[in-house]
């Protein structure tokens, strides 16, 4: 559809790192505070301007439903916050998992960011949390998820909807790391034909069918400023848009990041990579997440349930896919797997 | 012999309630009151044969007395209840609150309707649909031994979460972790919801995760939990285990499913028909009471 080469050279974007947040639905939750210090601190003095920190389904989201983090949000923020110079850090928050009370908490310890996130399809449920974060004077980002399961249309409906509750950026979310470069660079469009000309357009991908880069490159033609990634990829599923690859490129093309090409490398490989309890890589099942169309962090819990009740983690993850399951349905995991335990007779250990 | 009854608010809740109890031997809804004369609610109330008002509670006010009002359905708003309320209190009317208001203590039928009539309460609040899902399932636990930690998640289809529920979703998770506490008896309480909006609408889905504080008592948990989701098919007939308790260390989880009867409501929109069905739970032993003579109408001030 659209052949003419966009050039992107000169253009300045905004780098948002996720390995801290993101990166917590891999490590199960339990990044320490060190190491959270550790990589923060690295990528501020890589340049990296924003570094999102919490758990990984947001502000609240310790629970069993999602698991249990090594330490609160408020430890984390508290450990993190004063020790950069530069980079301002994000918080993000679902709404029915964290409210405002957290918001107000990670405001107190001195968040620049907020993100309220909904599924593709339900920002009315973000009124109140982004009211109140533009009260305080936050930087407000309504945050799309699952955005490849709605039209182009309707998700510019969404995200204008989040602007007229006060979000100064609107974010396509690609949780499940489904789209290809045509999904997104349709949907950013969209959101840019309909918003102010002053809110900023993001994009967060997941690299499960290995477009994490593409994907950024594509939304940036079509308008978005704001690029998510993650150092050394460290995010659900097959991880995010790996950060320090996409720099490079981004320095390549000419597009100015602000970010040291060398710094953020050997932030991804000294003090990323040695963090992680498994590859991130583009698995079996990390495919089918990106394949089928399902939410990232889905991975681990499916893998589990899999070996818990001798079903394999891949139909799983399928079924789940067609059962248009959204963000934050972990709990149907083990259900799901319960069920086709019994189905097949394989009978289950509880 | 039943006690008749006013449904206030003449939306959805108060619609479906009014299908309900019309079957119902204990309560007759009498009136129904809305604040739109053109409501379909109240149409639907008229054409089978209640009498109504578009003027709110005060349309309703000088009828009590006449009509025999003794009970009250509040299915407004948190922000109207607490008028209605106080003016219903001072008429001798027994309240039951379907809004998030909570002005009165939390009822959940299968756990603690039969103290709450013991108290003679003249308020009584319905938690949220969520709750009234799950509480009984870690009341269940709790009953068999000392839950350090509740948590719930409810998913519900987009299309049952009205405009209310959508601008103060805070309020759902707020008010269910309080009722997990207070009525679940868990010492620590969370909630979460999830709207999905898959077509055909996916019926209302309920997790119930209960950490206990020693090693759990697998046989008399199941045979408490089996025996509480009997109890609330008494009134929610489609209230189902879908599996579990499932058994991980201290962690006790229980996957259910809610389908409402489709009165008014799709059948889907099972958090909403619980509300409704448990409301009328609440006021049919209420009713049952005061037909009785157990539960003396409170001294009417001013009347």
């Amino acid at each position: 559809m659209n052949a003419t080469p966009v050039s992107l050279r000169g253009l300045k974007i905004v780098l948002h790192d996720m390995c801290l947040r993101d990166g917590m639905h891999p490590k199960g939750h339990q990044i320490s505070l060190q190491q959270m210090v550790a990589v923060a601190t690295g990528l501020d003095a890589a340049g990296v301007p924003l570094i999102e920190v919490t758990h990984g389904d947001g502000l609240g989201g310790a629970s069993v439903n999602y698991g249990f983090p090594a330490h609160s949000d408020e430890e984390y923020l508290r450990a993190v916050i004063p020790k950069l110079k530069r980079a301002r850090v994000s918080a993000l928050l679902l709404p029915g998992i964290g409210t405002v009370e957290h918001l107000h908490l990670a405001h107190d310890c001195g968040v620049a960011t907020i993100r309220v996130a909904t599924h593709c399809t339900e920002a009315d449920v973000s009124e109140q949390h982004i009211t109140q974060a533009r009260k305080l004077g936050l930087d407000t980002v309504g945050f799309l998820m699952m955005a490849h399961m709605v039209t182009p249309a309707e998700l510019a409906r969404q995200g204008k909807l989040m602007e007229s509750y006060g979000a100064n950026c609107i974010y396509c979310t690609d949780s499940a790391g489904y789209m290809l470069p045509q999904d997104v660079r349709e949907r950013i469009a969209a959101l840019r034909a309909v918003l102010k000309p002053e809110t900023e357009v993001g994009f967060h991908g997941h690299h499960n069918m290995a477009m994490g880069i593409a994907n950024s490159l594509a939304a940036l033609e079509a308008g978005a400023i704001r690029i998510d990634g993650s150092a050394a990829g460290l995010g659900a599923g097959a991880g995010n848009t790996p950060l320090e690859v996409f720099n490079a490129v981004a320095h390549r093309m000419g597009i100015e990041t602000g970010v040291d090409v060398f710094k953020l490398m050997d932030v991804a490989e000294d003090l990323v990579v040695p963090m992680m309890d498994q590859p991130i890589r583009i698995d079996r099942d990390a495919l089918i997440l990106g394949y089928a169309g399902v939410y990232s962090s889905f991975l681990l819990f499916a893998k589990r349930a899999g070996a818990r009740y001798g079903v394999s983690s891949a139909d799983i993850l399928v079924k789940l896919g067609e059962m248009k399951t959204v963000g934050g349905q972990e709990d149907m995991i083990e259900d799901l797997a319960l069920n086709m335990a019994r189905e097949r007779g394989a009978g289950s250990r509880s | 012999m039943s006690v008749n009854a006013a449904l206030i608010g003449s939306g959805n809740i108060g619609t479906d309630l009014m299908y309900k109890a019309l079957r119902s031997s204990a309560i007759r809804p009498a009136w129904m009151v809305g604040i739109d004369p053109d409501s379909d609610g109240l149409a639907r109330a008229r054409e089978r044969g209640l009498s109504t008002t578009a003027e709110g509670v005060d349309g309703l006010l000088p009828h009590i007395q006449r009509d025999g009002i003794r009970i009250a359905f509040d299915a407004t708003s948190a922000y109207v209840h607490p008028q209605n309320a106080r003016k219903l209190a001072a008429h001798g009317v027994v309240v039951i609150d379907l809004t998030p208001a909570a002005i009165g203590p939390y009822c959940v039928p299968s756990v603690n309707l039969a103290e709450h009539v013991g108290k003679r309460e003249m308020n009584v609040n319905m938690v949220s649909c969520g709750g009234q899902a799950t509480i009984p399932i870690v009341a269940a636990v709790a009953q068999v031994q000392p839950v350090a930690y509740g948590e719930i998640v409810a998913t519900v289809s987009s299309r049952s979460a009205g405009p209310g529920t959508r601008k103060n979703i805070d309020e759902f998770t707020r008010t269910t972790a309080n009722g997990i506490e207070k009525v679940g008896g868990a010492k620590r309480g969370k909630a979460i919801i999830i709207l999905n909006p898959a077509e055909p609408p996916l019926i209302m889905r309920d997790t119930v995760h209960c950490l206990t504080e020693s090693e759990p008592d697998q046989e008399a948990i199941r045979a408490s939990i089996r025996r509480m989701v009997a109890e609330v098919q008494k009134y929610v007939p489609g209230y189902t285990l879908k599996n579990g308790p499932v058994f991980d260390g201290k962690r006790v989880s229980t996957y259910l499913e809610v389908a409402g009867l489709g009165d008014y409501l799709p059948r889907y929109a099972g958090n909403l028909d619980i509300m409704t069905a448990a409301a009328l739970r609440t006021g049919e032993l209420i009713a049952t009471e005061m037909a009785e003579g157990r539960f003396p109408p409170a001294p009417a001030e001013g009347a």
